[in-house]
C-alpha cells in the first residue's frame, strides 16, 4: 500500500487504472478533464497500453467506451456534467443494453458554474436511466469506487455512474492505493443479441432493467460506502449525500448528535433511510446540486416528517454547499470573518497576453460595426471571452457548437448578416453537421473557425481537427470560393478585415479559418523543447 | 496543530508551486492535508484561490469556513483582500505588494495597501523585488512562502526539503534559487512581523 497526495479527479484516473481498466475514452472539459491526463501520464497505463487518447465529443467516447466493454474488457468514460448531454442517447441507451466488460461513466458536475452554463446534477441521469450511482465523498473513495467500480457493473450487468463534483475534482488528499488488479482478456457477450436494440429485443431488455431495480437497491442497501450513525437526539436525523458529509463533520469533529446516514450509493437504501425516518421528527438532507434526493422523500401529496433542505429554504436553492451553510442550517454560529473593502475590483477571466483571438476580435468588431449589435453567435472556448469588454463581440453561448447552427437559425429569420464564430476543437465536437445543414440550403452565413489548434480553456490538449479543418469543410461542401485560411496576427489585420468585409456581404456560406497555435501552449512547447536541448547539449 | 491557508492571486501567476511545496512538507511531516484549487476558466487572467489546509487530525472539509482561516498568502496585493472574510481574528495577511494589473478598474495602489496594512497582523513584501535581488523575479512565490513560514507550524528544514524535491527536475541551480528566495522572505517576516 502507498499513499499518494492526489487531487479527486487523479484518484479516479489511479483507482481506474489500478481496478484493471483497459482504456479511457473522454473529451476535455472542466472539472473532468484531469481524470485522462492522469492516465496518459501513468507509467502502468503507458506499460499496459491502456487507451488514454481523447475522442472528438462525449458521444464518440460513451459509445466507444460501450463499445470496449461489448467486447469484454473494463473501460471507463469521463466527461463533464453537460457533456452527458451530448452522450445521452448513447448512455440512457447502455442502461438497456447492459454491460459485458464493466463500465464507468465519471461525470463531473459544476454546482456553481465556477466554468459552466449551468448546474446541472448528473444523478438524474442515472436516476432517468434507473442505473446505480456512487457519489464520492471523499478523494480515498473517489479512488476506491474508481477502482471496485468495473466490479460492481459486471456483477449488477450495466453501467455504473460515478458522480463527482467540482470541489472533489480539484481538491488533493492523501490517497492509498493497492496493487493494480489483471486486465479483462477480452470476450463477446454471452447473449449476442444483448446489444442489438430492436424493438422486439429491447422491451425484452427493458424489462430485465427493471426487474434489476432491487438488486440495485439490495446492493446500495450493503454497500460500505452507505452507512447509518445513531445519535443521542432524536429531533433531526441527516441524511448526507456525497461530499457533504464532509461539512457536517467540519461541524460536528467528535461526534454528531443526530443520527445520520452517509450516502455515497443509489438507488437509495430504502432500509437504511426507513431506519433513520422512524426515529427522529425531521429530517435534513444535505445534497450537492439539485434537491434530488429531498423531493423524493418530500413525495407531493403525502408529506410525513418534514423534510428540510434546498427546497424549503433551510439551505440555498443554488450553488455549491460549504461548512457554513451546513452549520447555520443546523443551528450552529458561524464565525463572520472582516468583510472584504469596498476598493476590491471584480478581476473576470480574459484572453491571454498575444491570443490569436485579440486579432480576430479586433478585425471583426470593425467590420460588423456598421451592422449593429446582435448578428454574431459564438459557442464554448475561450473565445467566449469574447462575450466580455474589450470587446463584447459575440451575442451567444449556449452549447458546444451552437453558433453555427443558431447563425443558421437567425439567418433562415431573415437576419443578415449572421456571423458564427467557433473554436477548431469545438467544430470537430459539434459543429461539423450544422455547417452541412447550412451548405446544404445554401444558408448565407460566415463562420470563422479560430484555429488554435488546441483545446485551451481545459489546459491545452491535442484539438482532434488538427490539420484537418479545410478538408473537413470542402468535403462538407463549402465552396472553396469561400473558404480561406489567414494567420491570426497583428501584421495581417488589414487582410483579415478585407477578408471578412468581403465574406460577410456574400449570400451564400462562407468559412474563414484565422489561425495562429495557442499563446500558452506555444509557450509550453517552446520551454519544453528548451529543456529537452538542454538535456541532449 | 491546525493551519488553514488562503492561498491567493491571479490565474496564470502559479500559486500552485506554493501549494505543492507546503504538501511535500505536510506529508513529510506526517500531517493530513486538503488542498482545494481553482481549474479552468479563472485561469485565464482571474481571480484564483486555492484552500490549503494541515493538521495532525483528519480534516473533512476541502473549503475553510468563513473566519477560521490562519493565514491569507497572496501573490497580489488586492487579491489579498478579497478573501478578508475567511480570516480568523489572529490570523496573518502576507501579501506581495507588486500589483498584476489585468484590469482597467484596478484600485490605487495606496488604497490597496492602506487596506491591508489596517490588518492587526500583516506582512506586506515586495517579492517581486526581493526574488529579483536573490537571482530572478521568478521566484518571487517562494519568497512568498518564505514569508508566511513563520506563522506556519512546520519546521523550517521540511520546507527547504519541500523545494529540493518539487524543483529538484530542473536542476540545481533552479533549487537553489528557490531556496535563497524563500530565506529571504522568512528574514524579512521574521523583521517586519
Amino acid at each position: 500500500m502507498t499513499k499518494k497526495l492526489l487531487l479527486g479527479v487523479e484518484a479516479i484516473g489511479q483507482g481506474a487504472i489500478d481496478g484493471g481498466m483497459s482504456g479511457v475514452y473522454a473529451y476535455p472539459g472542466t472539472p473532468s478533464t484531469e481524470i485522462t491526463e492522469y492516465v496518459q501520464e501513468n507509467a502502468i497505463a503507458k506499460e499496459r497500453k491502456i487507451h488514454r487518447e481523447w475522442s472528438a465529443n462525449e458521444k464518440t467516447a460513451m459509445e466507444t467506451a460501450l463499445g470496449m466493454s461489448y467486447a469484454g474488457k473494463r473501460a471507463m468514460v469521463c466527461m463533464k456534467h453537460v457533456g452527458l448531454n451530448v452522450a445521452a442517447d448513447a448512455f440512457v441507451n447502455s442502461a438497456i443494453t447492459g454491460v459485458n466488460g464493466g463500465l464507468i461513466v465519471t461525470v463531473a458536475d459544476d454546482p456553481s458554474m465556477h466554468s459552466s452554463q449551468n448546474e446541472q446534477d448528473s444523478r438524474f441521469y442515472g436516476k432517468f436511466s434507473m442505473l446505480p450511482i456512487l457519489e464520492p465523498s471523499n478523494q480515498q473513495e473517489a479512488y476506491e469506487m474508481a477502482r471496485t467500480g468495473f466490479e460492481l457493473s459486471e456483477k449488477l450487468g450495466v453501467p455504473v455512474l460515478l458522480r463527482i463534483t467540482t470541489r472533489l475534482a480539484h481538491s488533493r488528499a492523501g490517497v492509498e492505493t493497492v496493487e493494480p488488479m489483471p486486465e479483462n482478456t477480452g470476450s463477446l457477450p454471452k447473449d449476442p443479441r444483448q446489444f442489438v436494440l430492436l424493438p422486439a429485443i429491447a422491451r425484452k431488455r427493458y424489462a430485465g432493467l427493471l426487474e434489476k431495480q432491487d438488486s440495485f437497491r439490495e446492493s446500495a442497501e450493503k454497500a460500505s460506502f452507505n452507512q447509518f450513525f445513531d445519535g443521542e437526539d432524536k429531533s433531526l436525523g441527516i441524511i448526507c449525500c456525497g461530499i457533504t458529509y464532509n461539512y457536517l463533520k467540519e461541524n460536528y469533529p467528535d461526534e454528531c448528535p443526530y443520527p445520520h446516514v452517509k450516502l455515497s450509493q443509489y438507488p437509495l437504501p430504502e432500509d437504511m433511510l426507513t431506519k433513520l425516518e422512524q426515529q427522529v421528527d425531521e429530517i435534513l438532507v444535505l445534497e450537492e446540486g439539485y434537491p434530488l434526493v429531498e423531493e423524493l422523500l418530500s413525495g407531493f401529496f403525502c408529506r410525513g416528517r418534514r423534510i428540510l433542505g434546498r427546497l424549503d429554504g433551510t439551505l440555498p436553492r443554488m450553488g455549491e454547499l460549504n461548512p457554513d451553510h451546513v452549520a447555520k442550517a443546523l443551528g450552529i454560529p458561524v464565525k463572520e470573518g472582516e468583510k472584504a473593502p469596498d476598493v476590491l475590483a471584480n478581476r473576470p477571466p480574459a484572453l491571454c497576453k498575444g491570443c490569436s483571438h485579440h486579432d480576430t476580435y479586433k478585425a471583426l468588431n470593425l467590420v460588423m460595426e456598421p451592422f449593429g449589435d446582435g448578428h454574431v453567435f459564438s459557442d464554448i472556448g475561450c473565445y467566449t471571452l469574447g462575450a466580455l469588454p474589450p470587446y463584447s463581440s459575440i451575442n451567444s453561448c449556449v452549447d458546444m457548437g451552437a453558433s453555427i447552427t443558431m447563425a443558421k437559425g437567425a439567418a433562415d429569420a431573415g437576419l443578415f448578416p449572421s456571423v458564427a464564430v467557433i473554436g477548431d476543437s469545438t467544430f470537430t465536437h459539434s459543429g461539423m453537421t450544422g455547417l452541412l445543414d447550412a451548405v446544404n440550403e445554401k444558408t448565407p452565413i460566415t463562420v470563422l473557425i479560430c484555429d488554435n489548434e488546441s483545446v485551451s480553456m481545459t489546459g491545452g490538449q491535442d484539438s482532434a481537427a488538427l490539420g484537418k479543418i479545410e478538408s473537413i469543410c470542402l468535403g462538407l461542401g463549402v465552396d472553396p470560393d469561400h473558404l480561406h485560411t489567414i494567420e491570426a496576427h497583428p501584421k495581417n489585420h488589414d487582410q483579415l478585415v478585407e477578408l471578412l468585409e468581403k465574406e460577410v456581404n456574400y449570400e451564400g456560406v462562407s468559412v474563414i479559418v484565422p489561425r495562429r497555435e495557442c499563446i500558452q501552449k506555444a509557450a509550453r512547447r517552446i520551454r519544453a523543447e528548451k529543456m529537452k536541448s538542454e538535456q541532449n547539449a | 496543530m491546525k493551519c488553514d491557508i488562503v492561498l491567493a492571486g491571479v490565474g496564470g501567476q502559479g500559486i500552485l508551486s506554493i501549494a505543492a511545496v507546503l504538501g511535500m512538507a505536510a506529508v513529510e511531516n506526517d500531517l493530513y492535508l486538503k488542498q482545494a484549487e481553482t481549474h479552468g476558466m479563472s485561469q485565464r487572467g482571474g481571480a484564483v484561490q486555492s484552500y490549503l489546509r494541515l493538521s495532525d487530525n483528519p480534516i473533512y472539509s476541502d473549503l475553510i469556513p468563513t473566519g477560521e482561516a490562519d493565514i491569507i498568502l497572496s501573490v497580489e496585493p488586492m487579491e489579498s483582500l478579497r478573501y478578508l472574510p475567511f480570516l480568523s481574528k489572529k490570523g496573518y495577511v502576507v501579501t506581495n505588494t507588486t500589483p498584476f494589473v489585468n484590469i482597467p478598474d484596478y484600485p490605487e495602489m495606496e488604497k490597496v495597501l492602506g487596506e491591508v496594512k489596517k490588518q492587526p497582523h500583516h506582512i506586506a513584501i515586495d517579492a517581486d523585488k526581493v526574488a529579483k535581488e536573490v537571482g530572478n523575479s521568478r521566484a518571487s512565490n517562494m519568497v512568498m512562502l518564505g514569508a508566511a513560514s513563520p506563522f506556519i507550524d512546520i519546521p523550517f528544514e521540511l520546507i527547504e526539503n519541500g523545494i529540493r524535491k518539487i524543483f529538484t527536475r530542473k536542476g540545481e541551480a533552479i533549487v537553489n534559487l528557490n531556496l535563497e528566495a524563500l530565506r529571504a522572505g522568512r528574514k524579512f517576516a521574521e523583521a517586519n512581523r
